[in-house]
């Protein structure tokens, strides 16, 4: 079954000439037509395009163009709808972009393109990725494909959903505070987000600058190594790109990690961790260790401030970026009297709820009169947790935690108290703020039979290593092979 | 009570670079609307901007033309503001660490020199341009981010007057130092004008009254002379001024509060996430500044100073730059270097428009016009003959002295020689030679002329003279 | 809605209707009260994180890029006539 395989599967098949790139695709839409009406993980996408691009890919692998060269030739790959790809819809799961059909490529894109992948659908989303479980689409959410009462998490909620449910053979989603971590977790996949600046944001709606990254949700952790080498690099159309050479990721994978030092933050036993996240997470901790790798506690002292800075520089951020939304040059327009009067309308109609709240926040926290308080205050505790992770990688080389604190939650649950919803993004969210990479690998089950992740954070440009012991400790388990029954 | 006013300069200008600030779009005035747009200066979903080395070169040029220093960080800074022309509604610009600070221009104005402090001049972005009509407003980004640089002077213009002057000398400079073209038709240069009053020898300033997006200089003069007449008469008349913008309507002559239901904009300035700082090196600087060159106030004095011209003609060789180049090189090592500039400013200029050509064309060598002034004043040829070697210099560009030999005209200055000229005219003419002797010295010339005529314009016309009275008076 | 927020509103020239208005009002006065939080640190000497990155000097050449045909700049506009972007009259 064709969209059950990963990529180095499928890749290996089609060299083989087991399957054809058709055969992929097909398979894959298949399975769409029978399982998105209860998932929602698509807002759209075109059959026909993607067999086109299926056909086009089979002829240049017949006319002797090799898996060497593309890496992704004729490989079926689903898109947050928040990466621009040209000719398809841009919507970011909002209804104020009405039908914007982007005239141009993210750089990720064309990575893409160049690599001969088969690029199709819009996966759902929280709308502007502003969202930790894909409630805040205009849409209607995502659902989890393990007990569809779920969230599947967000904001990539879809680009989830639909790996875990062989959708697509892998999905690349934006990860801001935890946006591809934490629906891998919530979905049983895995979720990569790389270093700010490894992946250029060229072609990235921008809901917070300084913070976002584009990464993959994949089936496994060397199906994130592969993505990771095609997406990485340099790109002079993003000034916060930084032209750090992109190694072979693939080679890291040697399942040795005997020596390489684990730090357990003794911040993050918080009191809202499920006891079953926490010991599905301490029984891979033990895993590892058992791999040869040294555990080690170390200390995050300004944890606890983390998700108020965050969502004070975020908004901030996202308040000025999303300002270009109001009907002038693009987006579903509500007339007005005058330009201002067509902007709040068109706003007030097209922005939903969680939007608005961050921001107004946002604006307000920018304001005169506040922004010494809020924003420049929140920029310095930045620095000061940035500076807690430097220490702890003078100790340690990776550091390792659940993704979140409890298994999804039921869709509706948090949705009435945004500020809950906020602290449930404890373990993530400072790992942008201090500019590491990340990655979230299934390692369990809770009773229900919802899946838990754990989270391991490396060094800005550490991907080698992050790879290396994720691949180690999955390796040792079978949680990437389990796919959820849908009928 | 007299008052007196108190004006401070904004200027935008336009840089002269081929593309756009943060994209690769052509800078480029007069192309079909929405032609020279792409995602980034549309402000699509997901763009991103990227500077332009070039205008941060220009900037700092800039700085180093008006005596500004150009400091080792700079950085950005978002501007957060709704308007139809804006394609992001927000502004990327410097906020508080601007790309050059701390300089001067100076100026010749009412029979001396001023100098006007300048505050900085930061690199920003340009917007769209709007079109009103009845029912609604069209908009046009070619304009929408294209480099703009802004000139900010302290309050130290004293009048209307001044301020023209002020701008005039802003534009030469920039010209001259190829930052823009400032052509004001195609609204490359914009002013906003700040005007308060005060009563002379209070040191506090009056409230501050804008007048936003002039964009003729003398307009900027009507303008200013109209409102520091309108402060002062509201004053004297008991009233008082509130900081606020006014509009300059040039048909009726007057400005026009404008009423805004808005407050004051809150810009919300943060810096750029997008942007890097620039840091600019030693090197990077030093580059830019071996592509400084004089300026035209600097220039003028000191061709007058090393060059001993009067001013007039150094105005000349300031307002026409390649003629002006010419000349140094030609008056390098002249003795007289004067009459190296008439030469150029005369016979040359008239000789090129003559023939339409260019300065870089002459045929004759540089050093060809002081070798023909070393020619006159060493008595080789007389000054006559030399307006026809010049001639032939032009056309063949043949050195003087060549031209001289070839053609045989030296002067003829051999006191026996020219003994028989003389004789020979004065005895060809009695009547002539008779008035001389009887007072008449108007009759000298006539016998000059013929001794020229008899010599074919050789003979040296000095010593002829000289030789005609000492025959005539014996 | 206290006035401080609402002055973010219309800042952000957002038009909320009066429920939506009372609603985030008391949200977003409980995230206000959450983010009060940072004040317990001393921040006294600590720089604020300027860029996620530590580069400088990114620049880009002086030349000329493909723009977009003036038909996909204008593709998504709600309305346009003449070339131009259509608004409703801008009012100085």
């Amino acid at each position: 079954m064709p969209h059950t395989l990963t990529i180095s599967q499928l890749t290996d098949k089609l060299a083989q000439g087991e399957l054809t790139s058709r055969d992929a695709t097909q398979a894959c839409l298949d399975r769409i037509a029978a399982v998105d009406g209860q998932l929602n993980a698509f807002l759209s996408h075109d059959p026909d395009d993607a067999l086109a691009q299926a056909d086009a890919a089979d002829a240049a692998r017949a006319s002797g163009v090799s898996g060497e060269a593309k890496p992704l030739l004729g490989v079926p790959i689903a898109m947050k709808d928040v990466i621009a790809v040209n000719g398809h819809p841009l919507n970011c799961a909002s209804k104020i972009l009405g039908d914007f059909n982007s005239p141009y490529d993210a750089t990720v894109t064309q990575k893409l393109r160049e690599a001969g992948a088969v690029i199709f659908g819009r996966m759902n989303m929280d709308e502007f990725a502003m969202g930790s479980s894909t409630e805040n689409s205009a849409f209607g959410p995502a659902r989890n494909p393990w007990n569809t009462d779920r969230i599947p998490g967000g904001s990539s909620g879809g680009s989830a959903v639909a790996v875990t449910a062989d959708e697509c053979i892998a999905s690349l989603g934006s990860d801001t505070g935890g946006s591809i971590r934490q629906p891998a977790a919530l979905c049983g996949c895995v979720g990569l987000k790389p270093t700010y600046g490894r992946v250029s944001r060229y072609g990235l709606v921008a809901f917070a600058s300084s913070l976002d990254q584009i990464g993959p949700l994949t089936k496994d952790v060397r199906d994130a190594a592969i993505m990771l080498g095609v997406i990485a690099g340099e790109d002079k159309r993003d000034s916060t790109n930084v032209p750090e050479p992109v190694p072979d990721y693939t080679a890291a994978l040697t399942g040795d990690i005997k020596g390489l030092k684990i730090g357990l933050p003794k911040e993050y036993q918080v009191d809202g961790l499920d006891p079953e996240v926490k010991a599905a997470t301490d029984a891979a901790v033990a895993e590892l260790e058992k791999q040869g790798a040294e555990m080690r506690e170390i200390s995050l002292p300004h944890t606890e401030y983390a998700i108020a800075t965050y969502y004070i520089i975020a908004t901030a951020e996202a308040s000025a970026n999303l300002a270009r939304f109001e009907g002038v040059r693009y987006g579903a327009r509500v007339d007005g009297a005058s330009p201002e009067q067509m902007n709040r309308a068109t706003r007030g109609a097209g922005f939903g709820e969680e939007v608005k709240r961050r921001i107004i926040l946002g604006t307000y926290v920018l304001s005169s009169g506040y922004y010494d308080a809020y924003y420049l205050r929140a920029q310095k505790v930045r620095t000061l947790i940035r500076q807690d992770f430097l220490n702890a990688f003078e100790e340690v080389d990776l550091i390792a935690s659940p993704t979140t604190p409890t298994p999804a939650f039921k869709i509706g649950e948090k949705s009435g108290d945004p500020l809950q919803m906020y602290l449930s993004d404890i373990f993530t969210i400072s790992c942008n703020l201090a500019g590491l990479c990340g990655i979230s690998v299934p390692c369990g089950f809770s009773n229900e039979g919802l899946p838990l992740g754990l989270q391991l954070l490396g060094k800005p440009f550490g991907e080698t290593d992050l790879l290396r012991a994720a691949h180690a400790y999955e390796q040792t388990t079978d949680w990437h092979n389990k796919r959820p029954e849908l009928d | 009570m007299e008052y007196e006013a108190v004006i401070g300069l904004e200027t935008h200008v336009q840089l002269r670079t081929r593309t756009k600030m943060w994209c690769g779009c052509v800078n480029e005035y007069g192309a079909e609307a929405n032609t020279n747009v792409c995602p980034v200066c549309l402000g699509l979903p997901g763009v991103l901007p990227v500077p332009n080395a070039e205008a941060l070169r220009k900037t700092a040029l800039t700085g180093m033309l008006l005596n500004c220093d150009v400091p080792g960080f700079s950085k950005w800074d978002r501007k957060n503001y709704f308007y139809p022309d804006n394609p992001k509604n927000y502004q990327l610009t410097q906020l508080d660490f601007p790309s050059t600070i701390e300089g001067f221009v100076e100026f010749e104005f009412d029979g001396g020199t001023e100098r006007v402090r300048i505050n900085r001049a930061h690199l920003e972005e340009d917007v769209g341009k709007s079109t009103h009509f009845a029912d609604y407003s069209g908009v046009d980004f070619n304009r929408a981010g294209v480099p703009l640089l802004e000139i900010v002077t302290e309050p130290d213009l004293t009048g209307a007057d001044m301020a023209y002057e002020y701008l005039n000398a802003l534009k030469a400079i920039l010209e001259y130092g190829g930052v823009s073209d400032c052509d004001m038709e195609k609204g490359q240069v914009r002013c906003d004008v700040n005007i308060s009053v005060r009563p002379i020898g209070q040191t506090e300033l009056g409230e501050k009254i804008e007048i936003k997006n002039m964009n003729s200089f003398s307009g900027v003069r009507r303008a200013a002379a109209y409102e520091i007449e309108r402060q002062i008469g509201v004053l004297r008349e008991g009233g008082s001024l509130v900081q606020e913008t006014r509009r300059w309507d040039d048909a009726l002559g007057i400005t026009e509060s404008m009423r805004t239901k808005e407050d004051a904009h809150d810009y919300r300035y943060f810096p750029d996430p997008d942007l890097m700082p620039h840091t600019p090196s030693d090197e990077w600087i030093a580059e830019v500044r071996a592509t400084v060159m004089e300026l035209p106030l600097a220039r003028k004095r000191r061709l007058m100073a090393d060059y001993q011209l009067p001013a007039g003609d150094a105005e000349v060789f300031v307002g026409d730059a390649a003629l002006g180049e010419y000349f140094e090189a030609a008056a390098k090592g002249a003795r007289n270097p004067k009459a190296v500039a008439n030469w150029v400013m005369n016979n040359l200029q008239a000789k090129l428009s003559e023939t339409n050509g260019a300065v870089a064309d002459v045929k004759f060598e540089s050093s060809a016009i002081g070798e023909l002034v070393g020619l006159v004043e060493g008595g080789k040829i007389s000054s006559r003959i030399a307006q026809d070697v010049f001639v032939e210099m032009f056309e063949t560009g043949k050195a003087p002295a060549i031209i001289v030999e070839e053609k045989g005209l030296s002067q003829v200055s051999d006191s026996g020689e020219l003994e028989e000229f003389c004789n020979e005219a004065i005895t060809a003419n009695p009547g002539p030679a008779e008035d001389f002797r009887n007072g008449k010295e108007a009759a000298l010339n006539f016998l000059k002329g013929q001794v020229m005529k008899a010599s074919r314009g050789k003979a040296n016309p000095q010593m002829v003279g000289e030789l005609l009275k000492k025959i005539l008076g014996s | 809605m206290r006035e401080d927020l609402q002055h973010a509103v219309k800042l952000a020239r957002i038009e909320l209707t009066a429920e939506e208005e009372a609603r985030l009002g008391s949200q977003l006065g409980d995230i206000l009260k959450y983010v009060d939080k940072l004040n317990e640190l001393d921040v006294e000497g600590v720089e604020p994180t300027a860029h996620a990155v530590p580069l400088t000097n990114v620049l880009r050449e002086d030349e000329p890029r493909e723009s977009l045909s003036h038909e996909a700049a204008m593709r998504n506009a709600p309305k346009t006539a003449n070339g131009l972007f259509i608004v409703p009259k801008i009012v100085e």
